[in-house]
């Protein structure tokens, strides 16, 4: 006769019940927590990231930290320096521009059209670079010396003025500009996740796999392409400084994202002409660039030297 | 090492060509070059006379077969602002952009090389957290900020040095520093590492160990190994000072090829534009392979790959 509880419950679920038994961790969570500690101890590492999540935090809550409508011109109040109390008693901490503006909102919002661009380019370009990096080491011969000639072709153009002279044909806009640098940015993600591909063919799980008759892109998506990602993660993080310096250049160059819409690069552009009277039109929108990517690529270091210390980038 | 050599020279070729491509279908990516190359007030019937003009109205591998014929010669038609051949408009500007990144270069090498060994031999020291810094901030400075602050302090406030347009040597200072920085930085960096690298090297130990002094150690031994990439990178940090120059160019108004560039996209003078990009682009590849060339010397075992 099976034994009953008083409760009348069939003793199974008391058992179950009594001892709860955790969820196993998957090994690879582990791995990440691991790794994440270490990106921590880092301290340089541990600041560019600091930078990189208040810069982001900036450009998605700029409407509630910004102290000013970024656009609200006021010639009365033009040309005023850093630190400015209007009759209002507001205070302009950066200062005003040549029509009155707010810089400290206008470079808050600035973070805006910079993080647009350097993330949606960097995006495309990694997408492209991973597909034509697989394809050139998986099957390597002829398709890898095609692919890598056109890496050659693609990087013998000095960057900047392949994209103002196709921005100047097409005109800029936000889109333009993203198509542009996505684009023209895909050897460096190319050529890395190439030579890690032409060493993870070799293996043994790989070689096992085609062996066993799996088709070229099951062993691409299964096998090859999440050991490729860690590079790739690398290599992105360090590509995005240099996108959000291509924007601020070509916004320099009034082929970006144009006024009344504020970038780093434009407000860089305006503060030129008043060099002479208004040092700060022209210092602080640079120093947010500068502070961004610096921020960028001392996470990007710290991810590299952390993830892949091998990984010349 | 021919035959290397050889087929280098036939992918530099091969490279040639396809920048041509590119550089001919920059104009036809709107798929209407006549009406990108006029002003906006043109009418219907200038575009269609222009477009009948330039041969527009061909398919397109009849334009670019033509236009292959012109570029072999070097006439990339005529600028549309000036009236002469686009290419020598072009030509006429490279040496200036060429003293300009020349000079970017040396500065660049001048400082990199020393800061970089010193850092690498005074491992952890002040000086070497005081270079690595500097060449953080170097990396991630955008050219054409550095330039506006040099001009605001050198020029605007101090009055020391000339803030635009080309001359004497004052004229090409604050340019070649514009310039040189961002290679400066990563060229730094590379000797660091490259350099430490070396150092923990058995042959650096065994010649320590025979008792040679610290820098025939360093400056004989460790360097002549270290250098090796430092070559293939001057190779490649030429195209991001011939891009460069594209910005460094405007702000100091200096008459080289990237501000020419500029002024062209500006004023729609495409055939400028063509061959400036395709003339830098090709500088460029043949510098590489040059680059090539001295590297089989510099490392024979070059040749087996």
């Amino acid at each position: 006769m099976a034994p009953r509880s008083q409760y009348g419950v069939p003793p199974t679920s008391v058992v179950a019940e009594a001892v709860p038994v955790p969820a196993p961790r998957s090994p690879r969570e582990r791995e990440w927590v691991t790794l994440l500690r270490r990106l921590v101890r880092r301290r340089t590492a541990l600041f560019g990231a600091a930078v990189v999540v208040a810069v982001m935090l900036a450009a998605a809550l700029a409407p509630l930290v910004s102290p000013f409508d970024p656009l609200e011109q006021d010639i009365g109040q033009r040309l005023k320096e850093p630190g400015w109390q209007d009759a209002q008693g507001r205070v302009h901490a950066l200062g005003t521009d040549h029509l009155g503006r707010d810089i400290l909102s206008r470079i808050v919002f600035g973070s805006r059209i910079a993080l647009v661009v350097g993330l949606a380019a960097v995006v495309i370009s990694g997408v492209l670079g991973m597909v034509i990096g697989l394809v050139a080491g998986y099957f390597g011969g002829r398709v890898d010396d095609i692919l890598m000639r056109l890496a050659d072709i693609q990087l013998a153009f000095p960057f900047i003025l392949l994209a103002i002279a196709v921005i100047g044909v097409l005109g800029p806009s936000l889109r333009n500009i993203i198509i542009v640098i996505g684009v023209s940015s895909w050897v460096v993600y190319a050529r890395v996740v190439r030579g890690e591909v032409l060493s993870i063919r070799e293996r043994e799980y790989v070689q096992a796999a085609i062996a066993l008759g799996s088709q070229h892109g099951r062993v691409l998506w299964q096998h090859v392409l999440p050991n490729t990602f860690t590079p790739w993660l690398v290599v992105a993080t360090l590509d995005m400084a240099r996108v959000i310096v291509i924007e601020s250049a070509l916004s320099f160059l009034g082929l970006g994202v144009q006024p009344p819409t504020p970038t780093w690069g434009g407000m860089l552009a305006d503060g030129r002409v008043y060099l002479s009277t208004a040092w700060w039109l022209a210092t602080f929108p640079g120093l947010a660039i500068l502070i961004t990517v610096l921020g960028i690529n001392l996470l990007g270091d710290g991810l590299r030297d952390t993830l892949d210390p091998r990984l010349k980038v | 090492m021919k035959s290397y050599l050889l087929r280098r020279l036939w992918q530099s070729l091969l490279v040639i060509f396809g920048v041509s491509v590119v550089v001919f279908l920059i104009l036809h990516l709107t798929g209407d070059p006549a009406a990108l190359m006029l002003p906006p007030d043109a009418t219907a019937e200038d575009i269609a006379k222009f477009r009948h003009d330039m041969g527009f109205d061909d398919p397109v591998a009849v334009q670019y077969v033509r236009f292959l014929k012109g570029a072999v010669r070097g006439d990339f038609g005529q600028s549309i602002r000036h009236g002469e051949p686009a290419m020598g408009l072009v030509v006429e500007r490279l040496p200036a952009t060429f003293e300009l990144a020349g000079a970017g270069l040396v500065i660049a090498l001048a400082l990199a090389i020393p800061a970089g060994i010193v850092s690498a031999v005074r491992r952890n020291t002040s000086i070497d957290y005081i270079s690595t810094v500097v060449a953080l901030l170097g990396q991630a400075m955008p050219t054409f900020w550095l330039g506006i602050m040099l001009i605001l302090v050198f020029s605007v406030r101090l009055n020391w040095l000339p803030s635009s347009g080309r001359g004497d040597v004052e004229h090409l200072i604050l340019p070649a520093i514009t310039l040189g920085l961002f290679t400066t930085a990563r060229i730094t960096r590379l000797t660091r590492s490259g350099m430490l690298e070396v150092l923990g090297q058995d042959y650096i130990r065994t010649a320590r160990a025979k008792g040679m002094g610290e820098p025939p150690v360093v400056w004989k031994h460790a360097l002549k190994n270290a250098a090796i990439p430092i070559v293939t990178i001057v190779g490649i940090e030429l195209g991001t000072l011939l891009g460069g120059s594209v910005i460094t160019e405007t702000i100091f108004a200096w008459p080289g090829v990237g501000r020419l560039s500029v002024q062209a996209i500006f004023n729609r003078d495409y055939p400028v534009v063509q061959s400036a990009v395709f003339l830098l682009a090709s500088t460029f590849v043949i510098v590489n392979f040059l680059v090539d060339v001295v590297y089989t010397y510099l490392d024979p075992r070059i040749r087996f790959r």
